[in-house]
């Protein structure tokens, strides 16, 4: 049976690892090769690696260093930040990447998504979308790492990018973000109930029961987390951990 | 040494990476001569199935990879697209495949009560082997692999199939034909449980 997901989701201002709280003050955690090597020991399911500083400064995805990320990295590898061209793409997969993740760039040419599923298949290409609620409790896709709002309204626009073959959905909850105070159940429940691809929720975990609640509550196919896997004990000490195999399997159930 | 065919499409770079962390020699190749070279061959494949037919067209493959293959049988696996291209034809492109295995890539195709299953089929699942139990040593009682696929081999021989995996239905994870290897789920993303898959071809084969 195939099983749900347990991703760490991890932020590169540089060549750093930092955490932020909904999008804002990244607080720098350490170096993402060594978290690397202890994710790949711990056999994470996946891991994913956003740039928040690629998009920001312009300059695309620095391919030396997710290179030198990927040589270390012996699970699926997925890499999101200034991602603009088929070009781009197709260096990070000579490299060892996986998937790539595509925010910004699909709001501004949708058209970039078909171009990469059509010419690296759908299974490579994650559409990524970041959430947030305005003053009205509506939900607005947001680009520029949350700082400019869009005319897109979450679920048109997630159906807008699996029909352009986009292989999965990656959804930030921005209000969520760094929380650690739970996932954001009621929009990713209308999104997975309508959407056919699998979805990745990320925002919020502070617990291994959030991921629980999150994964039987709604049809996702993979809950992701940042600080929860970073982070150790009320102050927010710096240690990356991960779930055992023993107690992902106790806390799922035997799946 | 390891030769990954190196046709532009695929993640040569993991494979390599993997067996070298294995403590393997491999390099990256679409050069022929250096492919004749090899002890053994890696077709890697993420993509699309005609895309990547026409790379290996391009690049003069075809006809080096049917007789190292097939007259000289040098052992090769194909991973993920790569055994997919392996079979005749695909639903998922018009062009033929390689066609040294018999039988056909189709795409998942639930009926209704399993319609919500989502496709790809993507993430870590279970395998059954059929028979080589070696190749697949378990850890923990577990045989636990990456897949991210679309699409899936059938096989008309039955003796070809080495493991099948559920997913709404069971269908062909990993087959084995003489010297001709090929498997459905990414060993070189599938950690502990893909170094020892490797590891068995690399060594045991």
């Amino acid at each position: 049976m195939l099983s749900k997901r347990i991703i760490p989701c991890l932020l590169l201002d540089g060549r750093g690892l930092v955490k932020t709280v909904r999008f804002q003050n990244p607080k720098y955690v350490g170096d993402p090769i060594n978290a690397v090597k202890i994710f790949n020991e711990k056999f994470v399911d996946e891991i994913i690696f956003l740039d928040i500083s690629a998009a920001r400064e312009g300059k695309g995805p620095n391919f030396e260093f997710i290179s030198e990320i990927a040589s270390e990295c012996f699970i699926p590898f997925c890499y999101g930040g200034g991602i603009r061209t088929i070009q781009d793409a197709k260096k990070l997969y000579c490299i060892g990447v996986e998937k790539v993740s595509v925010n910004s760039a699909a709001i501004e040419n949708p058209a970039l998504i078909k171009e990469l599923a059509d010419q690296f298949g759908s299974q490579s290409v994650v559409a990524a979308m970041d959430i947030k609620k305005n003053w009205l409790g509506k939900y607005m896709v947001m680009k520029n790492q949350g700082k400019i709002k869009t005319s897109q309204k979450p679920l048109e626009y997630a159906l807008r990018l699996q029909n352009l073959g986009a292989g999965e959905l990656l959804v930030n909850s921005m209000d969520s973000d760094g929380t650690m105070e739970g996932f954001d159940l009621d929009i990713l429940s209308e999104l997975s109930d309508n959407v056919s691809i699998p979805l990745i929720a990320c925002g919020g975990a502070g617990s291994l029961e959030h991921i629980k609640k999150v994964l039987e509550d709604t049809g996702i196919s993979a809950a992701a987390a940042g600080s929860l896997f970073v982070f150790k004990g009320k102050h927010r000490a710096v240690l990356i951990n991960y779930p055992s195999r023993e107690n992902i399997k106790s806390i799922l159930g035997n799946e | 040494m390891i030769v990954v065919i190196d046709y532009g499409l695929g993640n040569t770079g993991s494979v390599v990476n993997m067996i070298k962390k294995i403590g393997a020699e491999a390099i990256a190749s679409s050069d022929p001569l250096v492919l004749e070279k090899a002890d053994k061959l890696i077709l890697p494949g993420v993509g699309k199935f005609d895309h990547a037919m026409n790379q290996l067209k391009a690049l003069d493959l075809i006809d080096p990879l049917n007789h190292l293959v097939l007259e000289t049988h040098k052992p090769i696996l194909g991973i993920c697209l790569g055994i997919q291209m392996f079979t005749k034809e695909s639903e998922e492109g018009i062009l033929p495949g390689l066609g040294w295995i018999d039988g056909q890539t189709i795409r998942f195709n639930f009926t209704d009560h399993i319609k919500n299953l989502k496709v790809p089929h993507m993430g870590w699942n279970s395998i059954t082997p059929s028979r080589n139990n070696e190749m697949f040593p378990q850890i923990d009682n577990e045989l636990r692999y990456y897949f991210v696929h679309s699409y899936h081999v059938v096989c008309n021989n039955r003796q070809d199939i080495l493991a099948t995996t559920h997913y709404g239905y069971d269908f062909v994870s990993a087959i084995q034909k003489d010297n001709i290897w090929g498997v459905q789920f990414h060993p070189e993303k599938s950690h502990r449980y893909g170094m020892e898959f490797l590891k068995a071809f690399i060594e045991g084969v």
